[in-house]
C-alpha cells in the first residue's frame, strides 16, 4: 500500500494532484496508512461523531442551558430568535447561533465532540451541519467535510498547536475556523488549493487572538468567539469560492501561528491572568466562583 | 504523520473541558479498574488549575464519576456525585492550595471491596489524555490507554523474563514496558501495557509462580 502521509499543506496537495482526489479522501487514506482502522470503521467513527454533533447543535437550541457557573446559557436562543431581522442573513445566523448552542451544550456539561478542542466545538459542526440542511446534503458529503477538516487540523497540530495553553484563542477557535473554512469549501465544489487557501485566510483573521478565559473556564468568551468563528469560517469560504486568494501560502501561516504562539505572554495562554480575565469585572466573578462549594 | 483524523475530530465528549473533565474521568477511571469496578470508598486530592478551575470545569464531579466507571461521553456523568450517594459509596474531594509539578494533577486513594488500596497520581497532559505517574508511592509513567499489567517486585535478576515469559504463554503481546526502581536492589515496579487485558488467572500466577514479585494489579 502507498503511504499516504502528509506533514504540510504541500504535502497534502502533491497527494491530491498526484491521485486526483479531494482533501477528505486524503485525509482518509492517511487515516488508513496508520493501519488502526479500515475503511467502513473510519466511516462508522465519523458518522458517529456527526451523530453527536447534530444533537449538540440540538439539545442547544431546544433546551435550556445553564452553565455550570449559571454565567451563560441561553444567548444563542436569544440570537437565534433575532434570524429573521440579522443583517447576516438567515442563514448566517442559524449557523453563528448553532455554534454558540453547542458551546453552551459544552459549557453546561452536555455532550459535544471536541473539533478540534472542547472550546472550540461549536465552530465546524454549526458550518457544515446548518449549510448542509439549507442545501441538502448528504450524511456521507458531511462525513466527508469531516474528514476535510480533520486533515487541516492534524497539519496545524503537527506544525504548530491546537491548544489554547500553547498558542492562544488562535490556536483553537482559528483552527477550527480554518478547518470549518477549508470543509465548506469542498463541500461547495472547491478545489484543494482552494480549501488551503480558506484556510489560510481564516487563521490570518485571528492571527495573535489570545485565550483569556473569565474564572479560567470555557464560558466567556469562548461561547462567542465560537461565534465569530463560524462567520470567519463561512466569510472565508465565501472569499475563496468568489476567486479570491491568500497572498501567504497556508503553511506559512501556520508557521507564522506557531511562532506568534510562542511570542505570546504565558499570561494571554488560557491561564486567566491576562486579556478579558484580567478586568475588575471578570475579576470579580472569578472571586464569586472560588467563594462556590 | 503520529496525530490521527480522530485525535483531531474528537473525542465525543461531555464538557467543558477536554483537559479538566474528560482528563479527570480518565483519571478516576484508573481507580475504577484498579478494584474490577468494586470500590468501596475513595478520597481524591485536587492540585494546580485542577483545584483553582475544578469547580468550573466540574472537574471533581468528573472524577467522582471516573471512579465510578463512567465514561468521559456518558450524560449520566454530571450526576457523579448522586450516583456515588445511590451506590452508598463515599467519595469526598478536597481542593489543594499545594503547587503541583504538573498543572493538573490529582492524586486518588481508592479503596476495593476486597480491602485493597491504592494511591496514585494522575496528571491530565491535553486533549483527555493522562499520565499515571506515580502508584502506592513508586514513581511510574502509564497512559491507561491500554490494558495495563503493573507488578511490584524486587530489583533482583531474571523477575522481568518470568513474568514476560507467562505472558507469552497466555499469548498476551506486550505493546509497550517499563521498569522503574527506587533504590538498586530495592523495590522496584514493571509496567506493562499489552494488546490484550491481563484476566485474573494470568494475575495470580504471576503473583503465585515468580518470586520477588511482592504485589500485581491490572487495569
Amino acid at each position: 500500500m502507498i503511504e499516504h502521509t502528509f506533514l504540510n499543506g504541500q504535502e497534502l496537495l502533491d497527494i491530491c494532484h498526484g491521485e486526483q482526489i479531494p482533501i477528505s479522501e486524503a485525509a482518509i487514506l492517511a487515516e488508513l496508512s496508520r493501519e488502526e482502522m479500515d475503511r467502513d470503521e473510519i466511516m462508522r467513527e465519523m458518522s458517529l461523531n456527526l451523530e453527536v454533533m447534530r444533537e449538540s447543535i440540538r439539545v442547544g437550541l431546544e433546551e435550556q442551558q445553564i452553565s455550570i457557573t449559571g454565567l451563560m446559557g441561553e444567548d444563542a436562543d436569544k440570537l437565534m430568535a433575532f434570524a429573521d431581522y440579522a443583517v447576516m442573513g438567515q442563514e448566517m445566523t442559524k449557523i453563528v447561533a448553532s455554534a454558540m448552542a453547542v458551546t453552551e451544550v459544552n459549557a453546561s456539561m452536555g455532550r459535544i465532540v471536541a473539533a478540534p478542542t472542547a472550546g472550540a466545538s461549536g465552530i465546524l459542526p454549526a458550518v457544515l451541519i446548518q449549510y448542509g440542511d439549507a442545501h441538502d446534503l448528504s450524511e456521507e458529503q458531511l462525513i466527508a467535510g469531516l474528514c476535510n477538516a480533520g486533515a487541516i487540523g492534524m497539519i496545524i497540530a503537527h506544525n504548530a498547536s491546537i491548544a489554547g495553553a500553547s498558542g492562544g484563542c488562535q490556536a483553537e477557535t482559528g483552527s477550527a475556523a480554518a478547518m470549518a473554512a477549508s470543509a465548506l469549501t469542498e463541500l461547495r465544489g472547491g478545489t484543494p488549493d482552494m480549501c488551503l487557501h480558506a484556510a489560510a485566510i481564516a487563521l490570518k483573521n485571528v492571527m495573535g487572538l489570545v485565550c483569556d478565559p473569565v474564572a479560567g473556564l470555557v464560558e466567556c468568551p469562548c461561547i462567542k468567539r465560537n461565534a465569530i468563528g463560524a462567520a470567519n469560517a463561512v466569510l472565508c469560504s465565501d472569499m475563496v469560492m468568489a476567486g479570491i486568494e491568500s497572498i501567504i501560502p497556508f503553511d506559512e501561516v501556520v508557521t507564522a501561528m506557531r511562532n506568534v504562539g510562542r511570542m505570546m505572554n504565558p499570561d494571554l495562554r488560557e491561564t486567566a491572568r491576562g486579556g478579558i480575565a484580567a478586568t475588575p469585572t471578570a475579576q470579580k466573578i472569578a472571586e464569586k466562583i472560588r467563594s462556590f462549594e | 504523520m503520529s496525530i490521527s483524523l480522530f485525535d483531531i475530530i474528537g473525542p465525543r465528549m461531555i464538557g467543558p473541558s477536554s483537559s479538566h473533565t474528560a482528563g479527570a474521568v480518565r483519571i478516576g477511571q484508573v481507580a475504577n479498574r484498579l478494584v474490577n469496578g468494586k470500590v468501596k470508598a475513595a478520597r481524591v486530592t485536587l492540585y494546580g488549575s485542577f483545584a483553582e478551575t475544578g469547580r468550573g470545569h466540574g472537574t471533581d464531579t468528573a472524577i467522582v464519576a471516573g471512579i465510578l466507571g463512567v465514561d468521559p461521553d456518558q450524560g449520566t456523568l454530571r450526576y457523579a456525585k448522586l450516583l456515588a450517594k445511590e451506590a452508598d459509596v463515599d467519595i469526598p474531594v478536597f481542593f489543594s492550595s499545594e503547587e503541583p509539578e504538573h498543572p493538573n494533577t490529582a492524586r486518588v486513594y481508592v479503596q476495593g471491596e476486597d480491602g485493597k488500596e491504592y494511591t496514585y497520581i494522575g496528571t491530565s497532559i491535553g486533549g483527555g489524555r493522562i499520565c499515571v505517574t506515580s502508584i502506592n508511592g513508586m514513581e511510574v509513567s502509564f497512559s491507561g490507554e491500554y490494558p495495563t499489567l503493573i507488578c511490584f517486585h524486587q530489583d533482583a535478576p531474571g523477575i522481568i523474563s518470568k513474568v514476560t515469559s507467562i505472558l507469552a504463554l497466555e499469548k498476551i503481546n506486550v505493546a509497550f514496558m517499563k521498569v522503574f526502581r527506587s533504590e538498586r536492589r530495592q523495590g522496584a515496579c514493571m509496567v506493562i501495557e499489552t494488546d490484550t487485558p491481563v484476566d485474573e488467572a494470568t494475575r495470580r500466577r504471576i503473583v503465585n509462580n515468580v518470586d520477588g514479585i511482592t504485589e500485581a494489579c491490572t487495569l
